[in-house]
C-alpha cells in the first residue's frame, strides 16, 4: 500500500458531502420495533400520557438517529444507493481495502426526533491514519462525522465514527 | 401525573454502580436488531457470509442496534427523564448468537452545568463471560429537582 493518500480523499477532508434527506418521515413503528428488539419498555415510546407529560408527545429513541436515512433494500426504478456511510465506502473503494469495520463511535444527541419530522444529513470525512497493521490486516484508520438536523433546521444529532479500512492477510 | 420510578440527580454519587443487565444473544437477537435499525449489511443475518468473508465465527450484533441496547440499559436505571447527552462506546470483539451479554455500569462523575442542568457519567462495559465485547462512556442529564425534567432544554440550555 503506498503510504501517500491520493489527492482525491485528500480534497475530502473538512468537506460537507452527501447532503441527503431521508427517504421516509420518522415514524412509530419503527421505534416500537426497535425498542422491541432490546426489550426497552421506558413508557415515552409506548405511554401516549408519560409521552405528552415528559416529551410534549411521542419521540425515537435518541439512538435510532441514523436508521432514518438507511435506505431500503430495494425500490422501484433505482439504479443505485447512496450508502448511509457513503465516505466510509468510497474510502474502501479508493484505497483498495475491501473490508472494514467500525472500532468507535460517538452520539451526540440535539433536539429530540418525533413521528413526522423529515431528517437531513451530511457527511464529513475528518482525517484518514497512515497505513497501520492490526490483527485483522493492514490497512488505514479514518474518522467521519455524520450530522442530523430536522426540517426546521434544528441539530437533531451527529455521529463521529472512526473505522479501519484492510485487506486480510493472504 | 403519570406512574413511573425516576431517578433523581441528588440520588446518585461517583463510584456508585448500576445493576447489572444479562441477556442471553439469539441469533433473532442479532438479525431483529439488523432488522430493525435498517441494517441489510449480511454479515448480520448471513451465517455463511459472515464466516466465508468476514472471517469470523457468526453473524453478529450491528453498531446500532448496540446502541440501542446502551440506551435501553441507561434508561432502565434512570427513569423516562433521564435524557442521553452523548455517548461513546468502542468495539472490541463482536458479540454472536449463543453469547450471554451482561451490561455493567459505574458512575465515574456527578455534575452541574452552568445552565443548572444535571449530569451523570456512567462508564458501562459489555461483556461476555470474561471477555469485554464493548465499553461505553455515556452523559446522561437527570433531574434537580420534582419539578425539573432535561427533557424541556432547548438550545442554549442543553450542552451535551
Amino acid at each position: 500500500m503506498a503510504d501517500e493518500l491520493p489527492a482525491e480523499i485528500q480534497s475530502w477532508i473538512g468537506k460537507e458531502r452527501y447532503h441527503e434527506e431521508g427517504e421516509f418521515p420518522v415514524e412509530m413503528g419503527y421505534v416500537w420495533t426497535t425498542c422491541s428488539s432490546v426489550e426497552n419498555g421506558n413508557p415515552i415510546f409506548w405511554d401516549e400520557a408519560v409521552a405528552d407529560e415528559i416529551t410534549d408527545g411521542p419521540i425515537a429513541m435518541p439512538t435510532m438517529i441514523s436508521l432514518w436515512f438507511r435506505p431500503h433494500h430495494w425500490a422501484p426504478g433505482r439504479s443505485h444507493t447512496v450508502q448511509p456511510l457513503q465516505v466510509h465506502f468510497d474510502l474502501k473503494d479508493r484505497l483498495g481495502l475491501p473490508e472494514a469495520v467500525m472500532t468507535d463511535n460517538t452520539i451526540v444527541f440535539g433536539e429530540p426526533v418525533r413521528p413526522g419530522d423529515r431528517l437531513k444529513t451530511c457527511q464529513i470525512l475528518h482525517s484518514v491514519s497512515e497505513p497501520k497493521t492490526t490483527k485483522l490486516g493492514a490497512g488505514r484508520f479514518w474518522e467521519i462525522e455524520v450530522r442530523y438536523t430536522n426540517q426546521k433546521g434544528e441539530l437533531v444529532g451527529a455521529e463521529h465514527y472512526t473505522g479501519f479500512g484492510y485487506k486480510r492477510d493472504a | 401525573m403519570s406512574d413511573y420510578a425516576q431517578l433523581a440527580l441528588s440520588e446518585v454519587e461517583a463510584g456508585q454502580d448500576l445493576p447489572d443487565l444479562s441477556y442471553d444473544v439469539s441469533a433473532t437477537t442479532v438479525v431483529l436488531g439488523a432488522m430493525a435499525s435498517r441494517d441489510w449489511r449480511p454479515m448480520h443475518h448471513d451465517h455463511d457470509f459472515a464466516v466465508n468473508r468476514n472471517g469470523v465465527q457468526d453473524i453478529f450484533l450491528n453498531t446500532p442496534n448496540q446502541a440501542a441496547w446502551f440506551e435501553r440499559y441507561l434508561t432502565d436505571w434512570t427513569g423516562p427523564k433521564g435524557r442521553l447527552g452523548r455517548i461513546k462506546f468502542r468495539m472490541k470483539t463482536s458479540v454472536f448468537p449463543g453469547d450471554t451479554m451482561v451490561f455493567r455500569g459505574r458512575v465515574e462523575n456527578v455534575s452541574t452545568d452552568d445552565t443548572g442542568c444535571g449530569w451523570v457519567d456512567v462508564a458501562v462495559d459489555l461483556k461476555v463471560g470474561d471477555r469485554v465485547t464493548t465499553t461505553c462512556e455515556a452523559r446522561v442529564a437527570l433531574p434537580t429537582a420534582a419539578d425539573d425534567n432535561p427533557w424541556r432544554r432547548k438550545g442554549d440550555d442543553w450542552r451535551p
